[in-house]
């Protein structure tokens, strides 16, 4: 990994309007993208993951949504503060993003050759008919079976495998420097499941792109990314390569989703690990560390202040007062 | 041999597709296409498979929540498929289901405690004063405190209205319970909570689980014998620890190296199968697995192989494939 950072995120923070006022739902975050690297934003439901990824390119609805502070910086631009016309030149050419259910990206009523046409045709001007070829081309590449006969097929033809590939074709499309996966294997078995992210990985070593891959299963984590940053309740906990974040956790977070992942063992085990609690609501945050209430580490200290995020000698960072070693 | 809680011999479910103006029936969809297994008091059985394999129709079959097309199921020796509707109500006392998302299954106007009373109600166990003790004592059975029985499904979270279907299911202290995915919807750090539930459940209660899911780490935890389905019907059954560590069937192989493994350290060799799961309305002809399949023949594309047990192998453990063994 070398270390020029592609995308720097400073500071964000995002709030969205609810029944009882404001909630946070991510709380001053702040990475880097290095180029070419895979890093997973990973955590739980509402722990603020998929909201960070929309907020790259601000497309987190506002309202209810408020994109309320924070940098994101592309080429020492800011694309919070670029005018619409600007940040859509730029949605798709620099950073392109593919979501959980394509079939909501999709439009039911075009054909898989239309909708990859207007993309290329609005992006890279081509011609109707250069698009048509390379759309082909495109479908091809992602590996969809027969392509010159589903180019013309519409969304609801295909199966949820081949959506996927559909929208990682129109992502790609553009040869963008930066890729922004949300869930993209969510929503499909465990074989396709190996199908796709395979083929992730071959267009990213080949595009040499970067990718930030918003997911909750730590299995994709440790096997498909460079590192990881952790996220609970709107802040990220800690952030490491993905070899130290598994072999040494240091947040007691970290530690419990580790041990709590039910996971194909060698013995069975009477009883799995838990975390005791749950997630708090976002309406009734805790001062202090967010986790403290089911931290078997937390002290008084940990209820009343924020822990800040602190270099690891690994070169990582990690927000806790009593981490483990 | 005593009788197994549960029999089931030969069970299928086919849904009749229809077409044109006359919306006559054009084919047949075969969800579930001949299924067999016998299941112990107080065990569990994993069923487990990829989406549209047919594992949640086979589980509501069982319940005759949708009726089989063909087979038998035997609960206690009776056979569930013959009964009348009185017999069947009678026999739901020994049978309940958990699914995946218990908000759907939860009337919203109705509060918890009278949601976990219901059953009670319909099947005139106890007066009315035996009958709410009982929910007290279901709701402290699945750890959620009394208090909580005034309140409505909407005020709880996911694992808690997890608690509540399965304190529910508890009611008519029933010897089998369906679980249908009962922890999917739920994150990891709430899931282990429920599944160390089910596990105390069996141990103390000595309930029998038919627990349906798609994951296979799921599984593994709560399952002593597992069945893996493919496009209606079980490739390979087999005690849980032998399954997992020597799986025979190919289509089990590739499921198990497909499950992204959180240990970055340890490399695996993965078999990524090519294509699809093909439609159960156009099943393919032999053994439905052969287009996808490393090792198919051409004996494979003619012939569908029976589940059997392997001469020299495991006797309680079976296997559809004409070409079993090791990967």
């Amino acid at each position: 990994m070398a270390g020029t950072a592609l995308l720097s995120v400073r500071n964000l923070t995002v709030e969205f309007d609810g029944r009882a006022g404001r909630l946070r739902a991510v709380d001053a975050i702040s990475f880097d993208v290095l180029a070419e690297e895979t890093l997973a934003l990973v955590g739980e439901s509402g722990c603020g993951k998929t909201v960070t990824g929309l907020s790259l390119l601000r497309l987190v609805p506002q309202p209810p949504g408020h994109i309320v502070a924070g940098e994101v910086l592309l080429d020492g631009e800011d694309l919070l503060a670029l005018p619409e016309r600007a940040l859509r030149r730029l949605r798709g050419r620099d950073i392109a993003m593919i979501f959980q259910e394509p079939m909501t990206a999709l439009n039911p009523v075009f054909s898989i050759g239309a909708q990859l046409g207007t993309v290329l045709r609005r992006h890279q001007g081509l011609s109707r008919r250069a698009a048509r070829a390379r759309a082909l081309e495109l479908l091809e590449q992602v590996g969809i079976p027969e392509p010159a006969r589903r180019i013309d097929e519409y969304p609801h033809q295909l199966s949820g495998g081949q959506r996927q590939r559909v929208m990682i074709a129109m992502a790609l499309s553009c040869g963008p420097r930066l890729l922004v996966a949300d869930e993209p294997t969510t929503a499909l078995d465990v074989t396709t499941q190996a199908q796709v992210l395979a083929e992730i990985g071959r267009l990213q070593r080949e595009l040499r792109m970067a990718m930030i891959l918003v997911t909750h299963d730590l299995g994709i984590v440790a096997e498909s990314c460079d590192r990881a940053a952790v996220m609970y309740c709107g802040r990220i906990v800690e952030m490491r390569t993905t070899a130290a974040l598994f072999s040494t956790p240091h947040h007691p977070y970290t530690v419990g989703l580790l041990e709590a992942i039910p996971r194909i063992r060698e013995e069975r085990l009477a009883d799995l690990p838990v975390i005791p609690g749950r997630v708090p609501d976002l309406a009734q945050l805790p001062a202090g560390c967010h986790f403290a209430a089911r931290c078997p580490r937390a002290t008084d200290l940990c209820r009343e202040v924020v822990p800040a995020p602190l270099p690891t000698a690994d070169g990582g960072l990690v927000a806790c007062h009593h981490p483990y070693p | 041999m005593n009788t197994p809680l549960l029999e089931v011999d030969g069970l299928k479910k086919h849904f009749p597709l229809r077409g044109g103006w006359l919306r006559r029936v054009t084919g047949q969809l075969r969800a579930v296409d001949g299924v067999s297994f016998r299941l112990q008091a107080g065990r569990t059985l994993g069923l487990v498979g990829e989406s549209g394999c047919g594992k949640s129709t086979l589980g509501r079959a069982i319940l005759r929540l949708q009726e089989p097309t063909a087979g038998r199921v035997l609960l206690e020796g009776r056979d569930i498929t013959a009964m009348t509707p009185a017999a069947l109500l009678a026999a739901r006392r020994r049978m309940q289901i958990i699914f995946q998302d218990p908000y759907a299954s939860l009337n919203p106007r109705r509060t918890v405690g009278q949601a976990i009373r219901e059953p009670l109600d319909v099947h005139r166990i106890g007066t009315p004063v035996e009958r709410d003790a009982r929910v007290l004592e279901l709701l402290d059975t699945v750890g959620l405190s009394a208090r909580v029985r005034h309140r409505y499904p909407h005020e709880f979270s996911g694992g808690q209205r997890q608690r509540v279907g399965i304190a529910r299911a508890l009611a008519l202290e029933p010897a089998l319970i369906v679980a249908d995915e009962p922890v999917s919807a739920l994150d990891v750090s709430v899931q282990g909570q429920v599944l160390n539930l089910v596990a105390r459940l069996q141990r103390e209660r000595g309930i029998a689980f038919l627990f349906i899911s798609h994951d296979l780490a799921v599984i593994q935890h709560v399952s002593d014998a597992v069945a893996v389905m493919y496009l209606g019907r079980i490739v390979e059954y087999g005690p849980a620890a032998l399954l997992y560590r020597e799986p025979q069937h190919p289509y089990t192989q590739a499921l198990l190296s497909a499950v992204p493994m959180p240990d970055p350290a340890r490399r695996r060799r993965r078999i990524v199968l090519p294509g699809e799961v093909p439609s159960p309305v156009a099943s393919p002809a032999g053994c439905a697995f052969h287009p996808r399949c490393p090792r198919a023949r051409a004996l494979c594309r003619q012939e569908r192989p029976e589940l059997r047990s392997l001469p020299g192998g495991d006797p309680g453990s079976q296997v559809a494939c004409h070409f079993p063994g090791p990967g």
